[in-house]
């Protein structure tokens, strides 16, 4: 990391992160720095820590060990100014409905000392047909929309997003990727946790994979996992039919080479550039295969 | 025309996204001040009334309640003629005597029927960690809860009052003093109503379950404490385990205030005891009060 982005503090800063359930623990020893204005993706499968080290930030989990600063505070001890500069999205949607989009955006706008404005908020998120529908009435995806609207009416310096696009449509998660850049270029810092692998590609700058309770890889998107793991592939069969593969920096050369061989086509010629998701499978598999009950232990 | 523009406008804005601000950034300027404790409370207390009347369970359950049992206890007595506290005494008829009863059920009802249902409910379905991740202070919120209490209360005990005297020919009191009987009883039995309802809300694991805990105290409490039997028919025992609760005494108050006085001497020690109505009240309040600040959290945080 270089000089400029240091000499401000980070939004959130992380030493040392346990947290543990009885004998399990769920968090074993993070260590993490998010620059103010990054947007940082944590990914990682299901039972990994990803909440619990998310809640804890936000205030919600008391952490067993370690230091944690988020916005320059303790989130255990955040009072009611350090709650207002904060945006959360959490991973569950609430059930409660009898209110319309407009009233209850309108009424969270009152918490904060510089709300954004209603409707500006109400069509970013693109329900402006549905502003005057109870909320218990919206699809899935719909409610979905309204709980990020909540997130960002209080202009929040760093806003939380738990998994915010599970039930969207393609169409909306990139309307809703518009929606996370602005807030971006407006300087908001973001941290999101994402089963999708192409909307953390899409929307971070840097990415961290959590893996039982640990962070086994931090790094830009599109240098996670080491360059080894970019190294493109050829897949062909040969004159036996049998599938081969190569991992290779030339691969146009390796074609060629296959091609000159077979002396014609190759059947099932393929070169692929491992996208974040194979990348991120290959992690979780090799994690797997370390520490096989470490996965059993946080499920 | 002017709302298509604006639809319009809207429009362009969204597809350029959020619109950068105008707060200055960084650190030079002081933060401006989070609108008060107060001021939010006022506005939850618009929020919450108008969610409890979009909310069908506590429409029928809490607010109606009352005024329909009020009209099964005039329909199904009516053929009973009147009650008379004694030989030569003023005699009122059958729903006279329950009207008192039933503004004291829908103090309870509404306190704490309504907002122990209504916060565990909260709890368990995120609405609680959502507003805790907020701004917003415990103070504002409780402010709208109890607002909320008080602004259904009146509205209902209205709505009885209105129902027992143009429905059913109940005629009220016309001296002031009843009235003034009337508001303090009403004022303090709703505030204890209210805080023992957040207190209460404490007790249930889950949102499904909090009708099932709540209801069956609620019940109870009403048949114990002369609200749906006529209190001095009751046994001695009955009456004295009436006495440690707070109803019994919200519906002794509210007899005082619309039963002739003759009536006083059917009350367990041949009174109105309106003293020790306000002492048992103000106990329960503080005792609401204490349990509530003790347990209530946003969410159930983990250690």
């Amino acid at each position: 990391m270089d000089q400029t982005t240091t000499r401000e503090a980070p939004a959130v800063r992380i030493r040392g992160l346990r947290k543990q359930y009885g004998t399990v623990a769920a968090v074993d020893g993070i260590d993490l720095d998010i620059p103010r204005g990054e947007t940082f993706a944590l990914l990682g499968p299901n039972g990994a820590g990803k909440s619990t080290t998310i809640e804890i930030l936000e205030g919600y989990r008391l952490r067993t060990a370690g230091e944690v600063s988020v916005l320059g505070a303790d989130p255990a001890r955040g009072g009611l100014d350090w709650k207002a500069r904060l945006g959360i999205v959490l991973q569950s949607e609430t059930e409660s409905g009898v209110m319309t989009v407009r009233e209850q955006l309108s009424h969270f706008a009152r918490f904060y000392p510089h709300p954004r404005d209603v409707d500006e908020v109400i069509a970013a998120v693109g329900l402006e047909q549905k502003a005057r529908t109870r909320i218990s009435k919206l699809s899935g995806g719909q409610r979905r929309r309204v709980d990020v609207a909540l997130g960002i009416i209080g202009r929040p310096e760093l806003l939380f997003l738990d998994e915010p696009t599970t039930g969207f449509d393609p169409e909306a998660r990139r309307e809703f990727w518009k929606l996370i850049r602005s807030l971006k270029d407006e300087g908001t810092t973001i941290v999101l946790t994402t089963h999708y692998l192409d909307e953390a590609a899409q929307l971070g700058d840097r990415a961290g994979i959590i893996l039982g309770g640990r962070l086994v890889d931090v790094g830009p998107v599109d240098r996670l996992g080491g360059a080894e793991a970019r190294v493109p592939i050829v897949r062909w069969r040969d004159r036996a039919g049998v599938a081969r593969e190569v991992r290779t920096e030339q691969p146009a050369a390796v074609v060629a080479s296959i091609a000159g061989d077979l002396d014609g086509e190759p059947v099932g010629l393929e070169v692929i550039r491992p996208t974040l998701e194979d990348i991120y499978l290959d992690l979780v598999r090799a994690a797997g295969a370390a520490a096989p009950d470490a996965e059993e232990a946080v499920a | 025309m002017s709302t298509t523009d604006t639809t319009a406008t809207t429009a362009r804005r969204a597809r350029r996204g959020i619109r950068p601000t105008g707060r200055p950034s960084g650190t030079g300027t002081p933060p401006a001040a989070r609108p008060g404790r107060l001021t939010v409370g006022t506005t939850r207390i618009g929020y919450e009334v108008r969610s409890y009347f979009r909310s069908p369970d506590a429409v029928f359950f809490t607010f109606l309640f009352p005024v329909i049992m009020l009209g099964i206890f005039t329909a199904a007595f009516s053929a009973s003629g009147e009650i008379q506290p004694g030989p030569g005494a003023e005699a009122v008829s059958v729903g006279a005597y329950y009207l008192p009863g039933m503004l004291a059920a829908g103090m309870l009802l509404s306190g704490v029927q309504n907002l122990a249902i209504d916060i565990a409910t909260e709890r368990s379905n995120g609405t609680l960690k959502r507003l805790g991740g907020t701004p917003l202070s415990p103070v504002s919120y409780f402010v709208g809860k109890i607002g909320q209490v008080f602004v259904t209360g009146v509205l209902q005990a209205a709505l009885l009052l209105l129902v027992a005297s143009t429905l059913y020919g109940i005629a009220l009191p016309t001296e002031p003093e009843a009235w003034m009987t009337f508001a303090w009883v009403f004022v303090l039995g709703v505030a204890t109503s209210a805080l023992l309802g957040i207190a209460l809300s404490a007790l249930p694991r889950s949102g499904r379950s909090a009708t099932a805990v709540v209801i069956p105290i609620v019940l109870i409490l009403q048949f114990i404490s002369g609200v749906y039997l006529q209190f001095n028919q009751l046994p001695e025992w009955m009456q004295n385990i009436a006495s440690l609760f707070p109803l019994k005494w919200m519906a002794q108050g509210m007899r005082a205030a619309f039963l002739p006085d003759d009536f006083a001497v059917l009350e367990q020690y041949e009174a109105w005891d309106l003293g020790w109505v306000a002492v048992a009240l103000l106990v329960w309040l503080v005792v609401g009060l204490v349990i509530s600040r003790l347990t209530f959290r946003w969410i159930r945080r983990d250690s």
